[in-house]
């Protein structure tokens, strides 16, 4: 009953701040809509200069397959200066070189060298455009074949089946990372503030005369936001699967168990910053610190966390949206995995008795 | 003026941190981001028993991108091994590959590969088509095969070993520069108005210019001892060449300082709470983070989205830093990018300024 009153009491509390409603609802349509869309690791129409020393019907059929590609859209120059130029002035990407005597020396038996120069400030954006050079090469090298009538002529060719994402769409596995991330802000967001503000206000004493618990004070905190959270997940999940045609291969409640697993965490990570710092302007200093850029750079929703070095990868167990990214690329692309999601699922619990422990430990009803 | 640093700085709390976890963070991040892949796990289903097939394996056991974990007998095992992230990949070479290769047939080489991660994916798929590229030239050229009519010849500019530490790295001087300004500006006016210290302040003699110069100063101060001190680290600690002038760098670093202190200061004057403050600061840094091009290309987005980042000063920056960094780009090249910081800048700053004394409630 007592219980009742005082998660009532938060409920009121937060229904009138719409900034609550705001973080739980509006945050992850807008940040889902604007990332879903914004980050892609898919490069299409890359420009990239053409410079052809000496045209003919060659060399119209080498850059011809470039021309046709979506991956291009080249621009033809006229000479080595002027493309490289181009390319310090960041208008192309790349530049393709044929020289004057490419017809000759493609009848030959050696071959024609064809000088490709990436720009490789952006070391991924560069590797995947040369890799997108070689596929258009690797094209023209078959229709040579063919208008010659000789067969292909190559020892090893790799015959590459991918598995759960069969046309690598980056947004498959980008949007699920991102709803880790955005509920990592969300599930911070939410109580980072909660318990120091009312140390700073001074109504924590005030709760502490009346005869309820510190258990149930925590509770009655958590309860409300732990539904505002779900709430954002679930509108999360919708859009990934509606609106940006991510599949979901796993199952729902397996989707639902899991999210508030999490959930409880972040909450808990939360609700310990501000418990600790008692106060609203470190509190929030804090949280920027340790919600966002970890779960963006560190829970290997982006970067693969098998490449990072034996020290970094050891730490990045302490980072909770690594389990949870792990988890959702799991159960989104490839299904109800049990040796991938049980061990993660368990580190998550393992995490939230932690934080939650320390929680109980530190705002013993006393004051200082 | 004196006041809100000594107020900054005595906070010891608030002291630590806003100067520890940015060099922590340096440290962490600038291992743990990159694009670059090493040991990846994969495992060897080989039905041949031929030379051949040895030789072009042995490409794979000697390239330190890929570290073998296991060795399979039977297709069945395939599955298990790839559903549950024990190897990203599995080479298959069936049982005719080392005689297709001996008689002059094309051999195929499977592979099949864990697509969850799709990058990480095509990045390994690109790393297997080089392997097997060099063992098809030294194949070809060993048993008077016949080459390809043409062949590449792939140089990379600015980063020729195409090392993505390079490009993250300048990308971080940026990405704490503007958390560091944000934590230090984005709740400063909010927390005096919960006070009521900010009334008092605004009915002293102080015109709101003198505020404003007085809440930016110590943001602009701490933004650039910061941003010194991550630039030393990225040269000296991770070695990333540093080939632009130093004036051309600080010129960036201080309209970017600018344009983030404006957008903080707006924030925080909008801010009725220090929650409303930390929300604030939020929808902006992580937004402006993300499409600022520090991990994902501006150019893959969207053409509205595209339109959306014109408004964030961080796109600018990273191409200010990497240019100076990487590609030693002079002043003049870098113009297009520093007026806009400078109009957000002066644009953000006169609107905080007006939002003191005009949003009282």
């Amino acid at each position: 009953m007592r219980m009742r009153g005082l998660v009532r009491k938060e409920f009121l509390q937060v229904m009138r701040d719409p900034s609550s409603i705001a973080i739980a609802f509006l945050l992850p349509v807008i940040l889902l809509l604007l990332f879903g869309y914004g980050v892609s690791l898919d490069a299409e129409h890359v420009p990239v200069a053409l410079v052809v020393e000496h045209p003919d019907a060659d060399t119209a059929g080498f850059t011809g397959v470039f021309r046709r590609s979506r991956y291009f859209s080249p621009i033809d120059f006229s000479g080595m200066r002027a493309a490289e130029y181009a390319m310090r002035r960041g208008l192309v990407e790349g530049i393709i070189h044929l020289r004057s005597d490419f017809s000759r020396q493609v009848r030959q038996a050696g071959g024609a060298p064809v000088q490709i120069i990436v720009n490789g400030i952006d070391a991924n954006n560069a590797r995947l455009i040369s890799g997108y050079v070689e596929g258009a090469w690797s094209m023209w090298r078959r229709h040579m074949s063919e208008s010659r009538g000789i067969s292909l002529d190559i020892p090893v060719q790799v015959e590459q089946r991918i598995w759960f994402n069969s046309e690598l769409r980056s947004r498959d596995f980008l949007v699920p990372g991102l709803i880790a991330v955005i509920m990592t802000l969300i599930g911070g967001l939410l109580t980072a503030l909660v318990m120091a503000r009312e140390w700073e206000r001074g109504t924590m004493e005030a709760l502490m005369v009346t005869p309820v618990s510190m258990k149930e004070i925590l509770l009655g905190k958590l309860i409300p936001y732990f539904v505002l959270g779900m709430g954002g997940m679930a509108l999360s999940v919708v859009m990934a699967v509606w609106q940006f045609g991510v599949p979901l291969r796993g199952s729902l409640p397996v989707l639902f168990i899991a999210s508030s697993l999490f959930l409880l965490v972040a909450l808990g990570m939360g609700l310990l910053i501000s418990t600790l710092a008692k106060n609203q302007f470190v509190a929030g200093q804090v949280a920027i610190i340790v919600t966002f850029l970890p779960a963006f750079i560190l829970s290997g929703f982006i970067f693969d966390i098998n490449s990072m070095p034996l020290p970094i990868r050891v730490f990045t167990h302490v980072i909770a949206a690594r389990y949870f990214v792990s988890i959702l690329q799991t159960v989104f692309l490839a299904g109800n995995i049990w040796q991938v999601l049980l061990p993660n699922a368990f580190a998550l619990i393992i995490m939230a008795g932690i934080f939650f422990g320390i929680i109980k430990r530190k705002s013993r009803k006393r004051l200082e | 003026m004196i006041k809100e640093f000594l107020s900054l700085l005595k906070d010891k709390k608030s002291r630590v941190v806003v100067v520890v976890p940015p060099l922590v963070q340096l440290i962490v991040f600038g291992y743990a981001a990159t694009f670059d892949l090493t040991h990846v796990p994969y495992a060897v289903y080989n039905e041949d028993r031929g030379a051949a097939g040895r030789d072009i394996l042995a490409g794979f056991g000697g390239s330190k991108n890929f570290s073998r974990s296991a060795v399979i007998t039977h297709e069945e095992e395939i599955r298990p091994l790839i559903d549950n992230k024990k190897v990203l990949l599995v080479l298959h070479l069936g049982p005719t590959f080392s005689r297709d290769l001996l008689s002059g047939r094309t051999a195929s080489l499977q592979v099949i590969i864990d697509g969850r991660n799709s990058n990480t994916a095509m990045l390994a798929l690109s790393y297997i088509n080089s392997i097997v590229r060099r063992f098809n030239e030294q194949w070809a050229a060993e048993h008077g095969r016949r080459g390809p009519p043409a062949m590449l010849v792939t140089r990379a500019w600015f980063n020729p070993n195409l090392e993505s530490r390079w490009f993250i790295v300048p990308g971080i001087v940026g990405l704490l520069t503007l958390v560091v300004t944000m934590l230090v500006t984005a709740l400063s006016v909010a927390r005096e108005r919960e006070q009521g210290t900010f009334d008092q302040l605004l009915v002293t003699p102080l015109r709101p210019v003198e505020i404003l110069i007085g809440k930016a100063l110590p943001g602009l101060i701490i933004g650039i001892f910061e941003a010194t001190v991550i630039i030393l680290m990225a040269v000296f600690w991770f070695r990333v060449p540093l080939l632009g002038s130093l004036i051309t760098l600080y010129t960036g670093v201080a309209l970017f300082l600018l344009s983030a202190i404006g957008v903080g200061l707006m924030i925080s004057s909008l801010a009725v709470t220090q929650q409303q403050g930390l929300l604030g600061a939020f929808l902006f840094l992580v937004p402006a983070i993300i499409l600022s091009g520090f991990t994902t290309p501006i150019a893959n987005m969207p053409q509205v989205i595209q339109y959306i980042t014109l408004l964030n000063p961080m796109r600018y920056f990273m191409v200010v830093l990497r240019g100076v960094f990487l590609e030693g780009a002079p002043f003049h090249l870098l113009i297009g990018q520093l007026w806009p910081m400078a109009v957000i800048g002066v644009v953000s700053l006169a609107a905080a300024g007006w939002l003191f004394r005009h949003r009282m409630y």
